[in-house]
């Protein structure tokens, strides 16, 4: 029970860990991952610490792992996940891994390198290839031209260009050209290019590459073009080179003559093919080196990480003296010393080391971090409080009643049995497949936000589905489950048949048609053909919202009761607590109460007499009661009520003086007040623990000596080991009140400093005082929103019915089927995502809001820090990235 | 094998919505048929056409059944859906298994 109430209990110790096996021992306890280390060496900067060496050869094989791992992807290798978690290897073994990675790194290198050589020689082969063929054409085309070109009335320039061509051959000049590859976008600029710089002088043909050839260095599949450029001379020949260049355009030689270039083509189709065969070779050996890792990737990253988590964790610890040991200290949990100390044991077993490892102990001011252990079920509910700020040490944890206060207010504000089915079956389905999706690793972050949350889900739906019962909803309909006590006597004279013929609406008498007993759970479904269906649901949805919120306003002020006594602090009881309940009762207790009278005392009968409650509450302030003697619910309320806004108003000046006086009053004419002293007390004594109390460590051993002597050597002995039964009650103080012995080891963070002088008791306590009153009546208005959102939620899912569904009935005979099967789909995708999920995060929120605000706020400090345990839980299913 | 028409996700969503559609409707169907006081409004009633009827109690009744008989018919249309959907499930898993 306290487990759950309350934070675990913590204790900061000091661990003494041989050198040799201290890399075992943290292995271990990161196993467990139980305990927070703190670091000791704050001041040290990253670079000067002792393992900066291994944390370097740690990150060196994490590159290559994710060279490897990148490499792998590429090549869309599915990675093995077994999902089992290697034990981090020890130190030696790194050097095996290390060899191994730079091994995979170095082939994986030389396979890229060389697999990148074959493929730009096999580009510019088939480059080549596909010039050949098609500058083929272009010389047949030409050939072609020759014929016709004797045909004067052709004097294109262009032509004119080809058909000299065969005239300079044989006759004065021979036309050179050049042939090449360039990216097809850049045709047309290159086009223009030349021909502005050769002044229309050169010829360009050009034709597309069919199929897109690889780029062999980003491996992106590019369209390329193949051009031959005729030109005259030299000069210009010159030109159209640097131009080429420029557009990163591939010439190739191609020799002029058919003969030879067949005899060329020949040549590259073989080397093509040789080309291929090693190509397919290279990949082969590549993917088989890839698969071979893929295999064990995950697992050895997994070690990586532990090994240089364990390596950042011995850079917090401080080296003593001689070297031979290293000193760490940390936060555990009371009771799981046993299992650290079981891990130290095995930890020491496993380094072979001789010399135990020592765990102890410590007695420190400092306020130790909040554990609260949870399942996978409370965890979602933990969240919740943590993110409005982690609960001080040992303070009440209000994540137990969270469990079902909020699924439940966060119902009473989605009060619908259909939209909570859909919500429940929902969770229901990520609660039962649940280790297969956890399994599955989905990083969709919508996604994992519902998984996390599934069992809040699960308890929301199910509280939807009751309080829809209560409502009596179902997607805005009402179900006559239990049979209408509302019975019509067709022979009372409104009710008669001519008599309903004759009118629109009726007015129904509570009077002689209710039949006395109520329906037995929810509202009755006749209300849903109400036409005052709304003004009536909404005086009884206010009423609960306001029974709800005082109830666990109420609630939320005993529990601050149980943290008062818990912390020893009776003024607050007197001057805090009581005065809150008598404030609260007085004002809407009181309300409560007047609520359920009058939900007991008027029957059906007597329907039109009680008085409203509003009213009566705003006049039982002005006490302002006038003539209305006869609305009076009970007798002698008028004067009870007044009473109760004296003591109200009494308790203010109780609240906002009392401590303040108290305190001052003791300080001057009495002791120091008890309850100072009884803060302090609580630190347990110290003890000391050997792991091995045969062979205690030479570390130790001045210990046994320093127990029995006096005091004095005692406090300056910076280990401050000792066994409580020593200590007597008479040294307590000095232990307590000796910072500098602490100090020298650790900060003093959060140390509470006692001295509060009266002014600024009082202020606190004003400022406290005004937050609590004026806080009730808001908070209780607060409440209100129970109402308000389950009014919304009501009324936008029978609009929804209304303006959708509905039109699927009213269609003509033959197409009715039709049009409601394709209406029911819109009208049910709608549902799901305006009702559920909208409406269920507008309500998730408020309900989050009450929590955080008006319940929290009557109990709940939140100040204190997060217990962070060195684990390597987090390690085995990260991401690397992270 | 023929080639599934639904993609995963769609195939996944129709059979939700059909099971969802089946179940509701064959509901609603049987409130119309009994004529429940609450789907009096979403019948198809207005005050004219049952002026004309002289406020005849069997075209309300009619009208009710009407309405019973569309949503059953729909109910099955759902019900050859979520077949049709659960077909192509099956399809969509079969290939991934085996490209995989």
């Amino acid at each position: 029970m306290d487990a759950l109430l309350r934070s675990e209990e913590m204790t900061l110790c000091q661990m003494f860990l041989q050198s040799e096996a201290a890399y075992a021992c943290v292995s271990e306890l990161g196993e467990i991952g139980l305990v927070q280390f703190r670091d000791l060496n704050p001041d040290v900067n990253a670079f000067q610490r002792k393992f900066v060496n291994e944390i370097r050869r740690c990150e060196e094989m994490e590159r290559k792992l994710r060279f490897l791992e990148k490499e792998i992807n590429k090549d869309g290798i599915p990675m093995l996940n077994t999902g089992d978690n290697p034990e981090a290897p020890a130190p030696r073994e790194m050097i095996d891994l290390e060899a191994t990675y730079e091994k995979l790194e170095n082939e994986m290198k030389e396979v890229n390198s060389n697999s990148e050589a074959l493929k730009r020689n096999f580009l510019e082969l088939t480059e080549l290839k596909h010039i050949l063929r098609k500058t083929q054409t272009f010389f047949e085309e030409a050939h072609h031209h020759q014929q016709a070109l004797h045909d004067p009335s052709i004097a294109e320039e262009r032509v004119g260009l080809l058909g000299e061509d065969p005239v300079s051959r044989s006759g004065q000049q021979k036309l050179g050209f050049v042939a090449g590859v360039i990216l097809r976008e850049r045709i047309p600029s290159f086009e223009v290019m030349l021909w502005r710089v050769c002044r229309g002088n050169v010829f360009l043909r050009q034709a597309d590459i069919d199929s897109p050839l690889e780029d062999p260095i980003t491996g992106d599949s590019v369209h390329k073009s193949v051009f031959i450029i005729f030109f005259q001379g030299e000069q210009l020949k010159s030109r159209i080179k640097k131009i080429c260049e420029g557009y990163r355009a591939t010439l190739y030689p191609c020799p002029e003559t058919q003969a030879e270039r067949r005899e060329m083509a020949i040549g590259v189709m073989t080397r093509i093919e040789d080309l291929n065969t090693v190509l397919g070779q290279t990949q082969d050996h590549r993917h088989r080196v890839l698969v071979a890792a893929a295999k064990n990737i995950k697992v050895w990253s997994i070690k990586v990480r532990k090994i240089k988590a364990i390596y950042h964790t011995l850079n917090m610890f401080n080296l003593d003296v001689t070297q031979k040991c290293l000193i760490a200290e940390c936060w555990c949990p009371v009771a799981d010393l046993d299992r650290i100390q079981q891990a130290l044991r095995s930890g020491t077993e496993r380094s072979g080391s001789s010399v135990p490892s020592i765990i102890n102990r410590m007695q420190t001011r400092m306020v130790p971090p909040t554990y609260n252990r949870c399942n996978k079920f409370t965890q979602g509910f933990q969240n919740i409080v943590d993110a409005y700020g982690v609960a001080c040490y040992r303070e009440v944890n209000p994540a137990p009643f969270t469990c079902i206060t909020f699924p439940f207010l966060f119902a009473v504000m989605f009060g619908d049995m259909g939209h909570g089915l859909i919500m429940f079956l929902f969770a229901l389905f990520l609660v039962l497949k649940e280790k297969q999706l956890q399994a599955k690793k989905i990083q969709n972050e919508i996604f994992s936000t519902f998984f996390g949350g599934r069992y809040i889900i699960l308890l929301m739906g199910a509280f939807s589905v009751y309080t829809g019962l209560i409502y009596n909803d179902v997607f805005s309909k009402s179900l006559n489950l239990f049979g209408c006590q509302w019975v019509f006597p067709s022979s009372v004279g409104d009710y008669r048949l001519e008599a309903l013929k004759g009118t629109d609406k009726i007015l129904v008498k509570p009077n002689g048609t209710f039949t006395g007993s109520s329906y037995p759970i929810g509202i009755d479904p006749i209300w849903s053909l109400a036409l005052n269906k709304i003004a009536f649901t909404n005086s009884l949805k206010m009423k609960i919202s306001i029974i709800l919120g005082i109830v666990q306003m109420f609630f939320g002020i005993a529990l601050s009761y149980l943290n008062h006594r818990h912390f020893q602090k009776p003024l607050n009881i007197i001057f805090d607590f009581i005065p809150m309940v008598v404030f609260l009762f007085c004002m809407f207790g009181y309300l409560v109460l007047l609520i359920f009278v009058k939900w007991l005392k008027y029957s059906s009968t007597t329907a039109q007499e009680p008085p409203s409650l509003l009213i009566g509450l705003i006049n039982m302030f002005l006490f302002n009661y006038g003539d209305s003697e006869d609305k009076m619910i009970y007798s002698g309320q008028q004067g009870f009520q007044s009473f109760l806004v004296v003591v109200a108003v009494l308790c203010v000046p109780w609240m906002m003086l009392g401590k303040p006086m108290y305190l001052r009053y003791m300080k001057r004419y009495g002791q120091k007040p008890a309850f100072q002293a009884l803060h302090r007390e609580e630190d347990e004594d110290e003890e000391v623990m050997f792991l091995n109390m045969s062979s205690p460590s030479p570390h130790h051993s001045p210990n046994g000596t320093a127990t029995s002597s006096s005091d004095n050597e005692f406090k300056h002995q910076p280990l401050s080991v000792n066994s409580g039964d020593l200590m007597g009650s008479r040294y307590e103080e000095e232990v307590i009140h000796n910072p500098e012995v602490n100090g020298s080891l650790h900060t003093e963070e959060g140390v509470e400093d006692e001295h509060e002088n009266f002014s600024e008791v009082l202020i606190h306590q004003v400022i406290h005082t005004i937050e609590f009153c004026l806080g009730c009546i808001s908070h209780t208005a607060s409440y209100l929103r129970l109402w308000a959102l389950s009014l919304a939620h009501a009324q936008l899912s029978e609009v929804l019915w209304q303006m959708v569904l509905r039109i699927a009935f009213r269609f003509s005979r033959g197409w009715g089927a039709i049009g409601l099967f394709i209406i029911f789909q819109v009208w049910a995708a709608l549902t799901v995502m305006i009702l559920v999920l909208m409406e269920g995060l507008s309500a998730f929120l408020h309900a989050l809001r009450l929590h955080w605000v008006e319940f929290q706020s009557k109990f709940y400090d939140g100040t204190g820090h997060m217990f962070v345990p060195f684990s390597f839980d987090h390690i085995a299913d990260a991401n690397p990235d992270e | 094998m023929a080639c599934p028409i639904l993609g995963p996700k769609c195939s996944a969503y129709y059979m939700i919505i059909s099971v969802w559609g089946v179940v509701m409707l064959v509901l609603m169907g049987i409130f119309f048929q009994i004529r429940s006081p609450s789907l009096f409004e979403d019948i198809n009633v207005d005050e004219e056409a049952w002026a004309k009827h002289n406020m005849n109690l069997e075209f309300v009744k009619s009208s009710y059944e009407d309405n019973a008989v569309n949503c059953w018919i729909a109910a099955v249309l759902y019900a050859v859906l979520f077949v049709f959907s659960f077909i192509q499930q099956r399809m969509n898993a079969r290939q991934t298994y085996e490209t995989s």
